[in-house]
């Protein structure tokens, strides 16, 4: 068993994913724990120059694939391509950002090599002689700390914002050819879309006021587009309510919709599942109303009224419009 | 075609939880357990499909004998029959011994397509139906939000991030993960309420699959939960007392004199 650790890099449109070097600094802060050293591993085609970026972190080595199977995302290629390579070498660990992208392999991977995946890390600690990670569970209300039993190479996704990007380190490594054996993709790629319409920009505003599952049908929505009215607001949502389809998809806010950061943001009847969360924490105030204390938008918000919002709503339209005069 | 569709049943998280006594997973004493929302929408895409090719829905479930009522509503909603990991070996696995016991169920079968939600919304590991495709050597897709079965193959739309979708085909047979939206579940009828009590299901031992039990549940995994807590909140928010009224003046004077965003 080396004391490696092994970091792959996603990246599109000849760019480094930002969630990549989110990605090398928890492979170069584990490499530190365990006593060894992170590399990258890039896979691609025509990736030359992603390969000199990567080569400017503190790595031992950019391993690169560079390949016309991998031009495109698939498990098959990807899973190909990394099987035999974690066979051979062994590496501790394997760390890949948590995005849509590295799940919908690394899982495979898990399975094709045998190694243990731990899904959606946010930190790991040593307790005792043993690593322990932390990742969410229950939709991001509590937390959960897992133990991997199994020997052999651990695979671990790292969550978006969980490691910061400014903190991996620069240096310079060398970059070395992984020749990847045949490689056979399983899906024919036929193009990517644009979900719903470009016509709402929640980038550029000032105040969001957004809801949330608690809402609990559309017909309480009113009140609160009153509100928003009021507070010359945007109206944004949380995944439940768009996927029930009580306000249109281009208002989403989270990892599948618009990443915003507003002076203000008002939660309305949203839990803060960690996938909301990654979109809006950059917010310079985040206000929470909601009847649960314990839910996890708490955590990040300034001020909070605990409380039923069909009362609470009307009452804080009653109080903006008052301070107007 | 059978389609067989993976379901869990999980407990409601719009519920006030609490950590157990021992540390290491919520009480579930008075919790109310529902189907797991995304496998919902697993069970919609399924039915709509065997209607529309003529085909029948089959649903698995590894799980305690409370999950037979998720089964249940699952036969109600218009699967023909359902096959119940019950047995105390299949119990408390991660995604990896989860998916070695629902492949050795699914393989007994002639199945054409497997359904199931993207992510469980209890321990959310995210890569059982994946790790269950590798096991049956069959192409997977995980957050797909719009599928059309054709002849052999299934044209299928998957979420990326930042409002982007990638498109692309895979060959059937094929492990499908959906995210919930895709479609809009319908409710059972009462009628299929009546139905679901005469329609069976099958509960196979280890043996039975031809499985070794020391390869399954809680001694098969690769990852087991030490503790669960929950999150540190920080800082935390400042709590504004009173009723609705008061709350909201006190908001809004904050917000005006304090944080200097209105």
């Amino acid at each position: 068993m080396s004391n490696q650790v092994w970091v792959i890099l996603q990246h599109r449109d000849g760019k480094l994913h930002r969630s990549s070097r989110e990605a090398i600094a928890a492979g170069q802060q584990l490499a530190a724990q365990i006593g060894g050293r992170a590399s990258a591993v890039l896979l691609g085609s025509g990736v030359g120059d992603l390969a000199k970026e990567a080569a400017g972190f503190d790595l031992d080595a950019v391993h690169v694939a560079d390949d016309g199977a991998l031009a495109g995302y698939t498990p098959g290629a990807y899973v190909g391509a990394l099987a035999p390579v974690i066979g051979a070498s062994s590496p501790a660990y394997v760390v890949a950002p948590h995005t849509y992208q590295s799940v919908d392999f690394v899982a495979r991977l898990s399975q094709t090599t045998g190694a243990a995946y731990v899904p959606e890390a946010i930190s790991f600690e040593e307790v005792d002689g043993e690593l322990l990670w932390k990742r969410p569970i229950l939709t991001g209300k509590l937390h959960a700390r897992v133990r991997v039993k199994a020997a052999g190479t651990v695979l671990v996704t790292v969550q978006s914002g969980a490691f910061s990007a400014d903190s991996a380190a620069a240096g310079s490594a060398a970059v070395q050819d992984l020749a990847p054996a045949a490689l056979t993709s399983d899906r024919e790629l036929l193009g990517v879309e644009q979900v719903g319409s470009n016509e709402v920009d929640l980038t550029k505003a000032d105040i969001i006021v957004s809801v949330g599952r608690g809402v609990g049908k559309p017909e309480n929505l009113p009140p609160i587009e009153e509100l928003a009215k009021e507070l010359g607001a945007d109206l944004g949502a949380s995944r439940p309510v768009i996927d029930n389809g009580w306000l249109p998809r281009e208002r989403q806010i989270g990892s599948s919709g618009q990443t915003v950061a507003p002076k203000l943001y008002l939660a309305v009847g949203l839990s803060g599942a960690i996938q909301h969360l990654v979109g809006m924490k950059g917010s310079t105030c985040v206000v929470a109303i909601n009847k649960d204390p314990s839910a996890p938008i708490f955590g990040i918000s300034k001020y909070a009224i605990v409380g039923d919002l069909h009362e609470v709503i009307p009452a804080l339209t009653e109080a903006v419009r008052a301070a107007k005069g | 075609m059978r389609i067989a569709v993976c379901i869990k049943q999980v407990p409601d998280t719009e519920a006030r939880l609490r950590v157990a006594p021992d540390g290491r997973w919520i009480d579930e004493d008075e919790l109310k357990f529902v189907i797991n929302e995304s496998d919902e929408y697993a069970m919609e895409e399924a039915l709509s499909i065997a209607e529309k090719t003529g085909g029948e829905v089959v649903v698995f479930t590894v799980g305690p004998e409370r999950a037979k009522e998720a089964l249940r509503k699952a036969l109600a909603l218009g699967a023909v029959r359902a096959v119940h990991l019950v047995d105390d070996a299949y119990q408390g696995g991660d995604a990896a011994a989860t998916a070695r016991a629902l492949a050795a169920a699914i393989r007994r079968e002639d199945v054409g397509l497997v359904l199931t939600g993207s992510q469980s919304d209890d321990v959310g590991y995210g890569s059982t139906a994946s790790m269950l495709a590798g096991h049956l050597g069959w192409p997977h897709a995980w957050l797909v939000m719009g599928l059309d079965v054709e002849d052999g193959s299934a044209r299928v739309i998957r979420e990326m991030e930042a409002g982007m979708n990638e498109i692309f085909r895979v060959s059937l047979p094929a492990v499908i993960e959906v995210q919930a939206g895709i479609n809009h579940p319908r409710y059972a009828s009462l009628k299929g309420i009546m139905r679901a009590k005469r329609k069976p299901v099958d509960t196979p031992s280890p043996g039975d699959l031809g499985l070794d039990p020391s390869a399954l549940g809680a001694a098969g995994s690769q990852i087991e939960i030490v503790d669960v807590a929950f999150p540190d909140s920080g800082a935390g928010a400042e709590v504004l007392e009173g009723d609705p009224a008061a709350a909201a003046q006190a908001l809004v004077e904050k917000l005006r004199n304090e944080a200097r965003v209105l």
